[in-house]
């Protein structure tokens, strides 16, 4: 956990520079103390893929994957991040759609989208752990993630379909070294 | 730590009020700013998502914690997850000048194994739930972990933190205090530990000062013949529990001996149905009739308060009928979840 060699110790009172891993690149930004992870990467690095919702932890629509495990990015602080490696949503794709996201189109796992993001980064840790789960094991990894659209029917199918299609293991996220913290 | 203000919202503590006010942004509690709170602070509630400005420090060891707590007081907030506290900062009902970002600290991610299970206070309660050490000596931790929040709370959220929060429906006070655990606090003058049944003092209040930091918990070494249970009623997966029961006993030759059974969501704080414990103590538990005795009387020891969720004349029937699950599920080595979704 010391990773971040310029302010350890020292009390940080403005802005500094927080440096991380951003879907495989290096990333850097100014960041008030303050400044809650969600918002750092929206403004600051400009991915605005992470969706902001009820920003006290309860919509989930804000997952970004630090280190591997899905954190609610408007209950971590942006200072907390430094060296940190982040996945949003925008990592997942590359190249191509990842199986989650090819599945969640095919089968109807959006409608406005909002809560999408999250959605996906969530489900990209659960097919890692576990690759093929049951329908009543992706509602309760997803429990914490609220879509007000689709009734949650199209969004489990698709998930069981991208465990179908190989994608937990074979189209794993850009980063994760396993997800225990 | 949680430091107890000197403010008060609406003619209470401030403390009180944030963390009611947090449940009440979490559908947990009804009202509990009172229906005197202004119609401003309401609003401020609801609307108000980002924190005011404050200084942070990420210091890297117990003693320099101790010395930031020691010079800020009360201004200064320990941040551990953060799954209660940011919600509180974001919602500007904690509105700390000194954030003590407690996550660098060396040695409070440790998970140690000495017979007893030494859980260091930033460990986070997805590692301890999938951890074999602690499935091995209180598989209870896993089974009550599975009711807290969702996943993606659970790897950030901390078994210390939740502790130190001591929300009165909480799974893991309740369970450290079945599980009769200590809590290892570092202050000014040196380390003490804490027995659980002394660690919770009242809603959202520890035997935890203010110049103060909860390191561990310690959960003692377990007999031969322990038996544990959690079971809890919540309206959603990951809501606030209504009530919860953590149980915790030997099972030798047929008979409960040395139970501890702890209830969430009776009182400001979780606490021991001392009366049913002693009934079992006595009692043939095999006879079918002595698990639902001990729910009743249980239930008959507390006065659990009413709120839009539930009276409390209801969580008194459903910690009779918990009491009761929880003695069967640690009987039967099921987590209980099966008859709960019944």
């Amino acid at each position: 956990m010391k990773r971040d060699d310029n302010h350890d110790g020292a009390i940080v009172d403005g802005e500094i520079e927080v440096r991380l891993q951003v879907n495989g690149a290096s990333r850097r930004g100014r960041a008030e103390p303050r400044m809650l992870l969600a918002d750092f990467l929206r403004q600051e690095l400009v991915l605005t893929g992470t969706h902001l919702g009820c920003e006290h932890g309860v919509c989930g629509a804000c997952t970004v994957l630090v280190d591997g495990a899905p954190v609610r990015s408007c209950l971590m602080l942006a200072v907390q991040a430094q060296g940190a490696d982040v996945t949003t949503v925008e990592g997942l794709a590359n190249g191509e759609l990842h199986p989650l996201q090819q599945a969640f189109n095919e089968k109807h796992g959006l409608q406005c989208g909002f809560c999408t993001p999250g959605m996906l980064l969530s489900a990209a840790v659960l097919l890692e752990e576990n690759p093929a789960p049951s329908s009543e094991e992706i509602r309760e990894h997803l429990s914490g993630n609220i879509c007000r659209c689709t009734g949650y029917v199209g969004i489990v199918e698709a998930v069981q379909a991208a465990a179908q299609a190989g994608g937990g293991a074979e189209a794993s996220v850009a980063t994760t070294p396993a997800a225990a913290s | 730590m949680v430091a107890e203000g000197d403010r008060t919202v609406c003619g209470r503590p401030a403390l009180a009020v944030v963390g009611q006010a947090a449940l009440l942004s979490l559908g947990h509690l009804p009202d509990p700013l009172g229906a005197g709170c202004s119609a401003l602070t309401r609003s401020a509630l609801l609307f108000l998502v980002k924190p005011s400005r404050f200084n942070y420090a990420r210091p890297t060891s117990v003693e320099e914690v101790i010395g930031l707590l020691a010079a800020h007081g009360d201004d200064a907030k320990v941040l551990a997850g953060g799954q209660s506290l940011m919600p509180l900062m974001n919602a500007r009902l904690a509105r700390p000048e000194l954030v003590v970002d407690i996550n660098a600290v060396a040695g409070l991610g440790d998970i140690e194994v000495n017979g007893a299970l030494r859980i260091g206070s930033v460990v986070r309660q997805r590692t301890i739930e999938r951890s074999a050490d602690a499935a091995r000596i209180a598989p209870i931790i896993a089974a009550g972990l599975r009711y807290v929040g969702h996943v993606g709370i659970r790897s950030r959220g901390t078994v210390g933190g939740s502790i130190a929060h001591a929300d009165p429906a909480a799974e893991l006070p309740a369970i450290a205090l079945a599980l009769d655990a200590r809590m290892a606090v570092s202050g000014p003058g040196g380390q003490r530990t804490v027995a659980a049944e002394d660690f919770f003092e009242g809603l959202f209040a520890t035997a935890v000062s203010a110049d103060e930091l909860l390191t561990a918990v310690e959960v003692p070494r377990p007999p031969a013949a322990a038996r544990s249970g959690f079971v809890e009623i919540a309206r959603r997966h990951g809501d606030f529990a209504l009530a919860g029961v953590a149980v915790s006993f030997e099972y030798v030759d047929g008979a409960v001996r040395s139970a501890r059974i702890a209830c969430s969501g009776v009182a400001d704080r979780p606490l021991l149905a001392t009366a049913a414990q002693d009934f079992l103590q006595q009692e043939d538990a095999n006879d079918p009739r002595t698990f639902a005795e001990a729910g009743r009387r249980a239930a008959a020891q507390f006065d659990p308060p009413s709120d839009i969720h539930a009276p409390g004349s209801y969580r008194k029937q459903v910690i009779a009928v918990l009491v009761e699950r929880a003695l069967k599920a640690a009987i039967e080595g099921s987590d209980g979840a099966d008859e709960a979704r019944r």
